[in-house]
């Protein structure tokens, strides 16, 4: 059985994408992450465009973030102040992310541009997640507690001008660094695909001093903003969304998702986060390895 | 109902066949509708060859050229840099074919001298690309090679030198498969009759190709209402994940 895709101009088999989208979902469920840094990637493969495969993930995106967003907000894990600034430098970065995209289709250079970042994004990401959950598995074990860290900004942060109190974070800082964070955030999104989640935590954290109750569910209202914002730029312009394809990717993703969460309950938080750290790991590796062979097509053609 | 229009056609031959040579062509489907099930198509071209005094004229033989309408696209060829592969040069083509498929009763060289070939387009080797702006010849020859070359391996250009099957020199047939991947638009079929080594006579015949129902409806919307588009697979997101949601709780 084939489905059409009426945008991506090519057919698949729909069992296939909604079984991609279930797996990525699982993922984002059990990690909260949005997933895209798997499906733009494995959409690729499947031979979607990959301008297509960014604008339909980001979609899928915002399906997955929405029941893990309202959840957190319920217990009242979000910081809706600082989630509107990083919405706002979301926004923002989201625009001029669509500004660099259709550059770099002029250029010629999207495609590798897209995998080099995932490349460096995905490596880094990962073996930070690696070493983190390693060290925490050690002391877990009694071999050696590190001292919990002090929650503070990094004095980068503390350098800005303007400072704001955000009250639900216990923060007084500009509201120049999260916009900042957002706006780097949002132009990935629209470049990548991605959330933003696997960067913006981490940032969260080290770099702005968030206390872990409100990152999660805060990132997830920023990401839920900025995908819905770059579906609205992608199908404005460079016309790449394809309501099917995301259709697919979101039956699969938000079902995928509610079994993550539940599965996510039954394993310690330091064992899933080294599994997603190597699946983090493996997906750069196959990726750098990818930019080194020769690749099956020299000749690619595009219309214009 | 179309097979018994050209049935009769054929049975009024022998009163049409005063003139010279001719060709009754006609295809099986004039339209071909992509929707959400469309896997590609097979297209099959026939008719008839109306020549009276045809005995002790050599051979007759047919191509049949199926053309998509032609494109101007960029090709961009990559290399290899620093360990890594990224696309180098590009040139211009100004008409390039979404679809071309050459059939024929005999390889085409076989039939027509090159020159000829080249005028009617039989063949891949005499497709006419138009490359734009001044380039080496050798650089030129690279990236037309490539591009049929990679054309060819989606199925997207083809040439079978044994593709038409002719009856009793008065009948012919051709099949050509048309994949998933086929751009829109109207295409061109056209027929020739080519006896030593020359076209004695050649007919045209158009095939749509479009995007029917909801294929059409969602390419258009996407094309021509991109805000309302946009919003629909955002509210389509949020919705899918909202209702995800209250279903588990449930369970």
């Amino acid at each position: 059985m084939t489905i059409y895709l009426p945008i991506a101009e090519l057919a698949v088999n729909p069992l296939l994408i909604v079984l991609l989208g279930a797996m990525v979902g699982l993922l984002s469920g059990m990690f909260g992450v949005g997933g895209g840094f798997l499906t733009t990637p494995l959409l690729i493969f499947f031979g979607v465009p990959p301008s297509i495969a960014a604008a339909s993930s980001a979609t899928q995106v915002t399906g997955a973030s929405v029941s893990g967003m309202l959840g957190h907000w319920r217990r009242g894990g979000v910081d809706t102040q600082m989630g509107t600034i990083l919405i706002v430098g979301g926004l923002f970065g989201a625009l001029a992310g669509a500004g660099v995209f259709r550059l770099l289709q002029l250029w010629g250079q999207a495609d590798t541009v897209i995998d080099v970042l995932y490349v460096i994004l995905l490596s880094t990401i990962g073996t930070m997640m690696a070493r983190d959950a390693l060290a925490s598995m050690r002391a877990r074990k009694g071999a050696a507690v590190a001292p919990p860290r002090r929650r503070s900004h990094h004095p980068l942060v503390a350098a800005l001008p303007l400072r704001w109190r955000f009250y639900k974070s216990g923060l007084y800082i500009s509201p120049l660094a999260p916009g900042i964070l957002g706006f780097i955030t949002g132009m990935l999104t629209v470049i990548l695909g991605v959330g933003g989640g696997f960067v913006m935590v981490p940032a969260m954290i080290y770099l702005l001093g968030m206390p872990s109750r409100v990152v999660v569910g805060t990132s997830l209202l920023q990401i839920l903003f900025v995908t819905a914002g770059a579906t609205m730029i992608h199908a404005m312009t460079t016309h790449a969304v394809d309501i099917v394809l995301a259709g697919l990717l979101l039956i699969g993703g938000v079902t995928g998702a509610q079994f993550g969460a539940k599965l996510a309950n039954r394993f310690p938080p330091d064992i899933l986060r080294l599994i997603l750290a190597t699946i983090v790991l493996l997906v750069a590796i196959r990726l750098a390895f990818g930019l080194g062979w020769q690749p099956d097509e020299i000749y690619t053609v595009e219309l214009g | 109902m179309r097979v018994w229009r050209s049935l009769s056609l054929l049975a009024a031959l022998p009163l049409l066949a005063a003139t010279g040579p001719s060709l009754v062509p006609e295809v099986s489907q004039r339209d071909i509708e992509i929707q959400y099930s469309f896997s590609g198509a097979k297209l099959l071209l026939f008719g008839a060859i109306v020549a009276p005094e045809s005995a002790g004229q050599g051979q007759s033989d047919i191509v049949v050229v199926v053309k998509a309408p032609p494109r101007s696209v960029l090709v961009r060829e990559k290399q290899k840099w620093l360990g890594i592969w990224v696309n180098a040069d590009s040139s211009r083509f100004l008409s390039v074919p979404g679809f071309f498929a050459v059939a024929s009763s005999r390889p085409v060289d076989k039939i027509v001298d090159r020159k000829t070939a080249a005028i009617y387009e039989l063949g891949l080797d005499s497709l006419q690309l138009s490359p734009a702006g001044e380039q080496e010849i050798e650089l030129q020859r690279r990236f037309d090679t490539g591009l049929s070359d990679l054309m060819r391996r989606q199925g997207l250009f083809s040439e079978d030198g044994n593709r038409v099957e002719i009856r009793e020199g008065a009948l012919y047939r051709a099949d050509i498969s048309i994949p998933a991947t086929v751009p829109t638009g109207i295409y061109t079929a056209e027929t020739f009759l080519i006896r030593n080594r020359k076209v004695v006579a050649a007919a045209t015949r158009t095939i749509t190709v479009r995007k029917t129902g909801f294929e059409r409806f969602v390419a258009q919307s996407a094309r021509n209402l991109p805000f309302i588009y946009g919003l629909a697979a955002t509210l389509l997101a949020l919705g899918l994940g909202w209702l995800a949601g209250i279903v588990f709780r449930r369970i």
